[in-house]
């Protein structure tokens, strides 16, 4: 919405700008792929010298919040953006995204992994391109499994890793069996248990739209959750989150990860991570129930409809998402480093293989998430981990506090599930889902 | 003695101060009020209608709006108490022939210095981390197990935090006024031989009344509506812990980006802060007459 | 008359103020230590007293964002809006302390609540106005916001201030014939030159560290420290010393600008609490 347009300044001012170099800017997260390729990006301006590039690298949540208040009010702040899976449908519906369809003569889209494409596309047209994707498996240190006497099958039952979970974990040592998310928020816990939920045969919403949480798949996730995390997780599991299970991964307190699969390059590199030499990995856990948790996401770089720089900017993302770039990050910084989980090419190419040891097991992992079709019971919705509808992340953020409260023990399960319930019914009665 | 020109000239001299702070309160209360009786979601643009009511109904149905005022009297209270009293402790202590006082001052108030964003993420993660903070680290050293603080003790947290950051504000205004006590006053009192304690209570904390009226209205304005620390720290949880007014009225408008709501959620807060103005004016007011 | 007192009443009261002062300063103080240690070793434990003093976390932060432009804004804002502030305040103030009317009272306390609303509430239709006005990302846009949010505060702190000047002072100048300009320049002012510093320095700081507008009113061109800050909150992996780096780097030009003005600043720091 509009209070009092002003056109013909923002024409003007185009016009102005459009005959000298143009500076295009750039909101990104501040993740660490994100951030190696600011650092690259001499290769780009050396190519292009009549563009200049302007960085606003924020944290995640801060990212969200501040790309999303722009592009609803047409702000015209920035002219790429990064957003994830989530956002990608749901804002190309409102024709808020420009659709990339000159990546150049050399982009080759079809070597886009299915899946991600799929999930960045909007009626066959291409909205978003993928900078890394990420799907989830479990990491865990072989050394510490081979104590415990047990032998991780490429495949792990729930089941199975609640055992280890528990055999693994030393107190005294300092040796957690397992580290999961426990950080409120859609992104953080609620990713990975909506995601596991879907595994238990839990889904957040029945055909019509009514939430799912007073069902018995749900109480079966949470309690398994809490019960796990009590025995066998980490001391202040309920803040928790990506980055922090990770950094206690790479201290070697943790026998067990279940998260992002692009935490294997981090976690595998001997610079930062003291276990470095002895890191497994496997397919995300089941119930035999036919799904697996693992998600899909895909942190991409888009374009807001309206953007004057459109032409820049798409000749920046190509450049960002392309082939040569991954050969620039692996001459610079080697192969296992290179933004992971977007280009078939790349799992085909036998010096990634040989430095990536994670390389099939991602693969595997994102090849099998099934967005359009993630949960045992029919749904009305698609994503893995989220929802893919506008109000997910106010409902996912209050859910995701309750969910923390009973990881923290400050809330049983059943008063934890009964309120989000309550809650969740009560935003989709206000969002006209039910009728 | 005013004269009527002077009383013109005064008012001429008021009149920017007024109309610019004038039209500052009434152009954003004006848009909320509008907003907050509109269906208005930022992620459902063109769907925008007359709401009536229901905005401000949802809002006070919200299952944390009960809990939200009672943490943010909690955590104004708690800041309070903890500043007023830490602060005269520390301005009597300031008061007192000590070598080094300027650096000790100096050292004091450094935390009124500190951003709020840097002091929660200082706090979260160098102090009070399960894992890695410093805090941790001493439980450790007695063998303890690490306390895990947002979890555990999300609002007491958070208010311990706030009031590191205005604990220096608090003990600079007391301490002023404590200097401000003359020395005859104080060896009078000596004289008569009362004791430590009796000074304390019948001249020095008297005397210090009008100090504290001020650090708790001026604080009050401030920590009514605190909002960074809790979304560094905890994020208004576990559960709805942590949730005061302003983290709800965030949570509303940024995260669900519901206008309507989050601008009645506005509306809401104003009066409350306005309720808790003219309470506290009753209360302590009558300190502040000229 | 000094009171006399024992070497070992002083000893005593030195020993008690110099630890409560650590404690208060400790979090600041570890910060600034971490932010010289590798990453590894700022999260050792047991923790590392003395780190290996390098220098390659500012390095680090200073390759990703920089800093002087973000510093830059920061210095521009809070100086500006401040000033600023001053300008429209100080009238205002004196006329409120030497021709008070029986509403002056409401007035300031009517200035003070309008500090009440929650910023969050206004943050869309302020975005909306922003950027229909072009002022989004601008410096000006930042400073404007910020002189009204801290005008209240600028106001009444000049206020209790100027009320404690002895009026006889103004009617002796005027008995001497002083026109109100004269009276303003030669002998307020003077008066008033420590509550207004102490004003100016105060409001600095408030300015300096606010954290809502000019985080989500800015992108890149006027992103102050605060929004500096928030690039370095969580990434992935060991962030404990680049994040102390940065901190370090954000308040730092603040942290010395009130050690070196303490006294200016605590000298009209009484809101009118000394009678």
């Amino acid at each position: 919405m509009r209070l009092t347009p002003l056109f013909a300044g923002a024409l003007l001012a185009a016009l102005a700008t459009s005959a000298s170099a143009e500076t295009i800017t750039i909101a990104t997260v501040n993740n660490g792929d994100m951030i190696r390729m600011q650092k690259l990006t001499g290769d780009f301006t050396a190519r292009n010298p009549d563009i200049q590039l302007e960085w606003v690298t924020l944290e995640e949540n801060v990212l969200r919040q501040r790309v999303t208040t722009d592009i609803a009010t047409k702000g015209g702040q920035y002219d790429i953006l990064t957003i994830g899976t989530y956002e990608v449908p749901i804002w190309a519906r409102q024709g808020w995204l420009l659709p990339l369809e000159n990546l150049g003569a050399g982009y080759d889209v079809d070597d886009l992994l299915p899946a991600i494409r799929g999930g960045l596309s909007l009626d066959g047209k291409l909205y978003a391109a993928p900078f890394y994707g990420e799907s989830s498996m479990v990491m865990y240190r072989t050394d510490l499994m081979e104590k415990a006497g047990l032998t991780m099958p490429e495949a792990p039952t729930w089941a199975f890793i609640a055992d280890a979970a528990r055999k693994m974990t030393d107190r005294a040592a300092d040796i957690n069996g397992i580290c999961l998310r426990g950080k409120a928020g859609w992104g953080e816990n609620m990713a990975f248990l909506t995601a596991t939920a879907n595994a238990f045969g839990a889904r957040w919403f029945d055909e019509s739209w009514h939430p799912q949480f007073d069902q018995p798949e749900w109480k079966n996730t949470l309690q398994f959750y809490v019960d796990l995390m009590k025995d066998a997780g980490p001391a202040g599991a309920s803040s928790n989150g990506f980055n922090e299970n990770l950094a206690l991964f790479q201290q070697g307190k943790c026998g067990m990860w279940i998260d992002a699969t692009v935490a294997a390059s981090f976690v595998t590199n001997p610079a930062d991570s003291t276990v470095a030499g002895k890191v497994g990995f496997a397919l995300a856990p089941d119930t035999g129930l036919g799904k697996r948790g693992n998600w899909l996401w895909a942190w991409s770089l888009a374009i807001p409809a309206g953007s004057q720089k459109a032409v820049a900017a798409e000749k920046f993302i190509a450049w960002a998402t392309s082939k040569d770039y991954l050969a620039l990050v692996a001459s610079k910084e080697g192969w296992a480093n290179v933004p992971p989980g977007t280009r078939t090419s790349l799992y085909q190419n036998p010096e990634y293989q040989a430095a990536a040891p994670f390389a099939k097991a991602t693969l595997d992992s994102i090849n099998a998430a099934d967005p359009n079709n993630p949960t045992v019971k029919p749904v009305p919705y698609t994503g893995v981990q989220f929802v893919a509808i506008p109000e997910f992340q106010g409902i996912g953020t209050t859910v995701g506090q309750l969910f923390s409260a009973a990881l923290a023990g400050q809330m049983s399960v059943d008063e934890a599930l009964s309120q989000a319930q309550a809650a969740t019914t009560r935003e989709m009665t206000k969002g006209g889902y039910i009728k | 003695m005013a004269t009527q020109q002077s009383r013109t000239l005064a008012r001429f001299m008021m009149a920017p101060s007024v109309i610019v702070l004038l039209t500052w309160m009434i152009v954003p209360l004006a848009l909320t009020l509008w907003f907050s009786f509109q269906n208005y979601n930022l992620l459902n643009p063109g769907m925008q209608s007359f709401a009536g009511l229901f905005n401000y109904e949802y809002f006070l149905t919200d299952p944390a709006f009960i809990q939200s005022i009672g943490n943010t009297l909690l955590l104004v209270g708690g800041v309070l108490v903890i500043t007023v009293v830490g602060g005269i402790f520390l301005a009597l202590l300031l008061d007192q022939p000590i070598f080094g006082q300027g650096i000790v001052r100096i050292l004091v108030i450094s935390p009124f210095f500190i951003m709020p964003p840097v002091a929660a993420l200082i706090w979260k993660n160098m102090l009070m981390h399960p894992g890695y903070g410093i805090f941790a680290r001493i439980a450790e050293t007695f063998g303890q197990r690490p306390v895990d603080w947002f979890a555990q003790f999300p609002l007491f947290s958070i208010i311990l935090i706030v009031a590191w950051q205005w604990l220096p504000f608090a003990t600079l205004i007391l301490l002023t006024a404590l200097q401000s006590l003359s020395e005859e006053q104080k060896e009078a009192a000596e004289m008569d031989g009362a004791n430590a304690l009796s000074r304390f209570i019948y001249i020095i904390l008297p005397h210090l009344a009008r100090a504290i009226t001020v650090v708790i209205l001026i604080q009050t304005i401030f920590l009514l509506g605190i909002f960074a620390e809790v979304l560094v720290t905890t994020n208004g949880g576990p559960g709805y812990n942590s949730t005061n007014l302003a983290f709800l009225v965030y949570r509303t408008a940024l995260l669900s980006f519901d206008v309507g709501g989050a601008s009645a959620g506005g509306v809401i807060a104003v009066i409350l802060a306005n309720i808790v103005a003219i309470f506290l004016m009753r209360a302590v007011g009558k300190n502040l007459d000229a | 008359m000094a009171r006399s007192v024992t070497l070992q009443k002083k000893l005593t009261f030195t020993a008690l103020a110099w630890a409560v002062a650590f404690l208060l300063f400790f979090p600041i103080f570890w910060t600034i230590l971490t932010s010289f240690k590798p990453e590894a070793q700022a999260i050792a434990s047991p923790p590392v007293i003395i780190p290996s003093w390098t220098l390659e976390n500012y390095v680090e932060v200073q390759a990703r964002s920089d800093y002087f432009r973000h510093f830059a804004n920061s210095v521009w804002i809070s100086v500006g809006s401040t000033l600023i502030a001053l300008l429209i305040a100080i009238p205002a103030a004196w006329a409120m302390a030497f021709a008070p009317t029986p509403k002056t009272k409401d007035v300031l306390m009517w200035m003070l609540s309008t500090k009440m609303m929650p910023a969050v509430g206004v943050l869309v239709p302020m975005y909306l106005l922003f950027h229909d006005f072009g002022l989004l990302d601008t410096v000006w846009g930042l400073t404007m916001v910020l002189t009204l949010i801290n005008l209240p505060i600028v106001i009444w702190m000049l206020y209790t201030y100027f009320k404690e000047i002895p009026v006889d002072i103004l009617e002796a100048a005027r008995m001497d014939g002083a026109v109100l300009w004269k009276e303003l320049v030669y002998v307020l002012v003077p008066m008033a030159v420590p509550g207004i510093a102490s004003t100016l320095l105060l409001n600095i700081i408030l300015a300096w560290n606010e954290a809502f507008w000019t985080i989500n009113l800015t992108a890149s061109k006027a992103a102050p420290l605060t929004a500096f800050i928030s690039s370095f909150s969580s990434p992935q992996g060991l962030f404990w010393a680049k994040l102390s780096a940065a901190s370090t780097l954000a308040i730092a030009p603040i942290l010395v600008l009130g050690w070196l003005s303490q006294r200016q600043l605590v000298r009209g720091l009484t809101f009118g609490a000394v009678k």
